[in-house]
């Protein structure tokens, strides 16, 4: 991991504000640092109690997907009782004829397809915007801008109207179609663009002939292709994370979302009184890993996609 | 270069231009159909009222109302109910989460560097975690039957229903934290960083202790990010809708159908399947919500640094 975190502040890592002290420094001390023990003594103590309230609600969670439902009611919530980790999953994966494996899939597929759309239309979007000046590029820039502000409540009800006006709702492309066209990532790949592709060699391209296309696949994407990763993994973040649109717009499990499913079996205990605690504690843990994985190895490329998502 | 344009024929440049443009026609046309056509949408849905005619039998008969759904929306106590209660929650609970974000990121910037690395990939774990789940895990711990809150507190004869009505927001409140202030801190810590070094060695220089420049220096300096960071959240807490929907699964008793606004809205829409209505409530809250986040933007971006 830590090697990870090197790469991340290493030379490949996207132009940052100069550091404010030389990674070279004795020690690697920042200022006043160990000048007063007690203040750092405070500060070490703070630190790990939170990291401790940070990590103790997965610690629970990967606890309790080891028990059996029965001793999760019965034994110490922050201790192992007897393993029944494997019996878990299978249940998880054959109850209702492994309907969950089918929500999981379905997920991955909204995501992926939804996620790769939206990255070639915004990525395109956000180049054209910051490579050239056409009349209306300052209309379209200011609606993307604009749309920040408009509440996704607003957008809701209506857009539920008009997928049923076109016949996309309960169907899949309810959920991947309109995920293409964001905003906020057209904003991102046009700052990309802007500070990663010279104009001035764009400007040679053209001059030794190349097409405008051509340009932008052979030299712009080459360019911000750290921009067009960061707009993906935050994208698929983002649709992984997706509640309300699959809960307005899929109608019958079989096209659910995970997300979606356990929300339906958390709920399912008031209505019957079979209780589905144990398949949501051990489905929550499988659902969380693909982001897990994604978010660990893509780092450098989400955080600096949040960092310049709200500092510019 | 300029040499090298003349002998382009004229036009040649509007032509790239043109080209230009057209790397953002199928972004335009997308975000016209699926954001400003349902916008228009909403504002002629809500002009509307749909009625059943006659005696139950025959089909409904939708009238123009003009703004008859807002002056019903205006005098809906329910949903003034709901507006206020989020609104008293996003007072209490956005100071105390952006605050614990600087603090966290004060004390991540007074440690090694190598160090405040370490402890930043594990604080921002809970950012990792998809928001539905961060509210499943949490409603479990709170859970009387399953999760070991309850009886921790019952040891020191502390007796905590967090399902309850009086705890509800504040387990709502936590669970909000818990996923919020790792994503903070890394903001302010990375403005933190941006802060230039001569700055505190003259400070230091006319002899101000640590506590002073972080509170004289460091803190005015991450003031843009924290008010940023801050309007997302008064715009994200006015709409909040999954956490109390999920809270909503296991005690329905405290947390009713109309219990935010968004989920009265959703409730009028796909529960009684009155869209007239629900969109104008939606422009409603989204006028609101415009309305906050300007005047909240221009009031602590006007006091002085």
């Amino acid at each position: 991991m830590t090697s990870t975190i090197e790469r991340a502040v290493g030379p490949q890592a996207p132009p940052r504000p100069s550091r404010r002290r030389p990674r070279s420094m004795p020690a690697d001390l920042p200022p006043g640092a160990g000048r007063s023990r007690r203040t750092r003594a405070l500060v070490i103590t703070g630190l790990v109690l939170f990291v401790l309230y940070s990590a103790a609600p997965l610690w629970w969670v990967v606890v309790a997907a080891t028990k059996s439902q029965s001793d999760l009611y019965t034994t110490n919530g922050l201790w192992f009782a007897e393993n029944h980790l494997l019996d878990n999953f299978q249940q998880l994966f054959t109850y209702n004829d492994g309907i969950f494996l089918r929500w999981m899939w379905n997920t991955v597929l909204y995501c992926v397809t939804g996620t790769l759309g939206m990255t070639v239309v915004c990525v395109a979007a956000g180049y054209g915007l910051a490579m050239y000046d056409f009349r209306g590029k300052g209309v379209l820039m200011a609606f993307v801008i604009g749309s920040f502000l408009v509440p996704g409540a607003l957008l809701t009800i209506p857009s539920y109207l008009l997928l049923n006006d076109i016949g996309m709702i309960n169907t899949p492309y309810a959920v991947i179609v309109p995920s293409f066209f964001s905003a906020f990532s057209v904003y991102l790949a046009k700052v990309y663009a802007e500070g990663a592709i010279p104009r001035e060699l764009i400007e040679a391209a053209r001059v030794d002939g190349a097409g405008e296309y051509r340009i932008f696949f052979q030299i712009g994407l080459r360019l911000m292709s750290t921009g067009v990763a960061t707009v993906f993994l935050l994208g698929f973040v983002g649709a992984w994370n997706n509640f309300f649109g699959p809960l307005i717009f899929l109608r019958g499990e079989e096209k659910w979302t995970v997300m979606l499913g356990l929300y339906h079996w958390l709920s399912v205990k008031i209505e019957s009184s079979t209780d589905l605690t144990g398949l949501v504690v051990a489905g929550s843990i499988v659902s969380m890993v693909p982001m897990v994985v994604l978010m660990i190895s893509m780092q450098r490329y989400w955080r600096s996609g949040i960092t310049l998502g709200s500092l510019k | 270069m300029s040499v090298v344009q003349r002998s382009r024929p004229p036009g040649w440049r509007r032509m790239a231009d043109l080209k230009g443009f057209s790397f953002t026609v199928p972004f335009a046309l997308g975000f016209a159909l699926f954001t400003i056509v349902p916008i228009v949408m909403a504002l002629s849905e809500s002009l509307y009222t749909e009625r059943s005619s006659g005696l139950g039998f025959g089909g409904r008969t939708t009238t123009f109302s003009g703004l008859g759904n807002f002056v019903r929306g205006f005098e809906d106590g329910r949903f003034w109910g709901s507006m206020g209660r989020v609104a008293l929650f996003a007072v209490v609970v956005i100071p105390i989460i952006q605050g614990a974000s600087l603090v966290m990121a004060l004390m991540l910037d007074a440690v090694r560097r190598r160090l405040a690395a370490r402890f930043r990939v594990v604080l921002l774990i809970p950012y990792m975690v998809p928001g539905v789940v961060a509210t499943l895990i949490w409603i479990y711990l709170y859970s009387p039957a399953v999760g070991p809150l309850t009886p921790f507190l019952a040891l020191f004869g502390i007796d905590a229903n967090f399902y309850g009505g009086e705890l509800i927001w504040m387990s709502i409140g936590n669970l909000m934290a818990w996923s919020s202030i790792g994503f903070g801190m890394l903001i302010v810590y990375g403005a933190l960083q941006s802060v230039p070094t001569e700055v505190f060695d003259s400070a230091r220089l006319d002899g101000a202790s640590e506590w002073r420049i972080a509170w004289s220096i460091k803190v005015p300096f991450v003031r843009r990010p924290l008010v940023l960071i801050s309007v997302l959240s008064v715009i994200g807490t006015l709409q909040i809708f999954s956490d109390p929907l999920l809270f909503r699964s296991m005690t329905p008793e405290t947390v009713n159908k109309d219990f935010t606004p968004i989920m009265m809205i959703y409730n009028q829409a796909f529960a009684e399947g009155n869209f007239n209505y629900a969109a104008a409530l939606s422009i409603i809250l989204a006028l609101i919500v415009g309305l906050v986040s300007t005047v909240f933007y221009k009031l602590t971006d006007k006091v002085p640094a």
